[in-house]
């Protein structure tokens, strides 16, 4: 179950998956009614599903809600607004931010095996 | 009032789009003893909604979302549901040609006499416009005079303005608690919205009452 970032546990995952292929799920969303709830709202996410990477260095910051970023040989990874963490049953690091009402706002994941 | 029809095929993107608009039509045509197929297209994958505390995350509330969408083929009567293995978010940009052939499949295989989807042009949400595209496509390819009726469900701002009034307005009284079941079933998404609802119900709001009263279509325009 997603608990609230444990700043430590999340970097030690993090670095467990450097310098090996990893599968990267990275979304943001403000939903697909936003615009027509509120037609002043400019929607705009983006989501990406099993990119396969591997990252040398990767690192949690800030104090919450926190960024993560991966650095690659050729660029990097980024998201932010993360609240929540989770090891899954599956061995994949499953972090996501959530707003006050428990939407997703950010989802951000890492996996030695493509996601389903 | 309700017609009497065959069989009745309706096709929606998201588990959870039948409770509100169709669930009350559902369950009407299953007690009346007319067959009726639902075919969902995605798992809703890319639901927002995963509480605070969270009771889901991004990779469990696909499962999580099957199982409300079970339970609200059950509360509905439905037996024949089809989960057709999409992805939430994605359908328009899938071929719509080969969507389109999945929906001809259905419809040779069924042979309805109705089918109920989104108004393309008029649902908001792109898997809505996405799937009333291919099922406008899918049944354009029959002759007319053979074509199953096509009920849309169409909910923009400029839907009145631009449609008009609803043409088909089914009295589903008789079934508004397998609709409130049908809602509460998809709890992970509907629980706030539910939980008003209900209140509302027991204020004697007129909209909330209308609601569980009335369900509205609009027949689709071929030219």
């Amino acid at each position: 179950m997603l608990q609230p970032i444990d700043k430590a546990k999340v970097q030690q995952y993090i670095e467990d998956f450097a310098n090996e292929d990893v599968y990267i799920h990275l979304e943001t969303t403000n939903g697909a009614y936003a615009t027509h709830l509120d037609s002043s709202f400019f929607n705009a996410g983006a989501f990406i599903r099993n990119a396969k990477v591997r990252y040398e260095r990767g690192k949690i910051a800030g104090e919450g809600p926190y960024r993560v970023g991966l650095k690659m040989e050729n660029g990097w990874i980024y998201g932010q607004g993360l609240t929540h963490f989770e090891m899954d049953d599956e061995g994949r690091l499953i972090m996501a931010g959530l707003d006050h009402q428990g939407r997703l706002a950010v989802a951000f994941e890492i996996s030695r095996t493509p996601f389903p | 009032m309700i017609q009497k029809e065959r069989h009745v095929l309706v096709i929606l993107p998201h588990p959870d789009d039948e409770a509100f608009g169709v669930s009350g039509t559902i369950a009407a045509y299953i007690k009346q003893g007319t067959p009726v197929t639902y075919a969902c297209l995605t798992l809703g994958e890319m639901g927002r909604n995963l509480g605070n505390p969270p009771f889901a995350n991004r990779e469990t509330l696909p499962k999580i979302r099957k199982k409300e969408l079970l339970e609200s083929a059950k509360a509905m009567g439905l037996t024949d549901l089809r989960m057709l293995g999409y992805r939430d978010k994605t359908v328009e940009f899938e071929d719509e040609e080969k969507l389109a052939d999945v929906f001809s499949g259905l419809i040779d295989e069924l042979n309805p006499s109705l089918i109920i989807t989104f108004y393309p042009g008029y649902s908001v949400h792109p898997d809505h416009e996405a799937t009333g595209r291919a099922v406008v496509r899918a049944a354009g390819r029959i002759p007319a005079g053979k074509r199953p009726k096509l009920y849309c469900i169409a909910f923009s701002h400029n839907c009145e303005e631009e449609l008009g009034k609803p043409d088909i307005i089914h009295d589903i009284s008789h079934c508004s608690e397998e609709k409130l079941a049908a809602i509460r079933a998809h709890r992970s998404q509907t629980a706030l919205f539910y939980d008003d609802l209900s209140k509302r119900l027991e204020a004697g709001d007129p909209e909330a009452l209308d609601r569980l009263r009335y369900e509205r279509f609009w027949t689709y325009k071929w030219n």
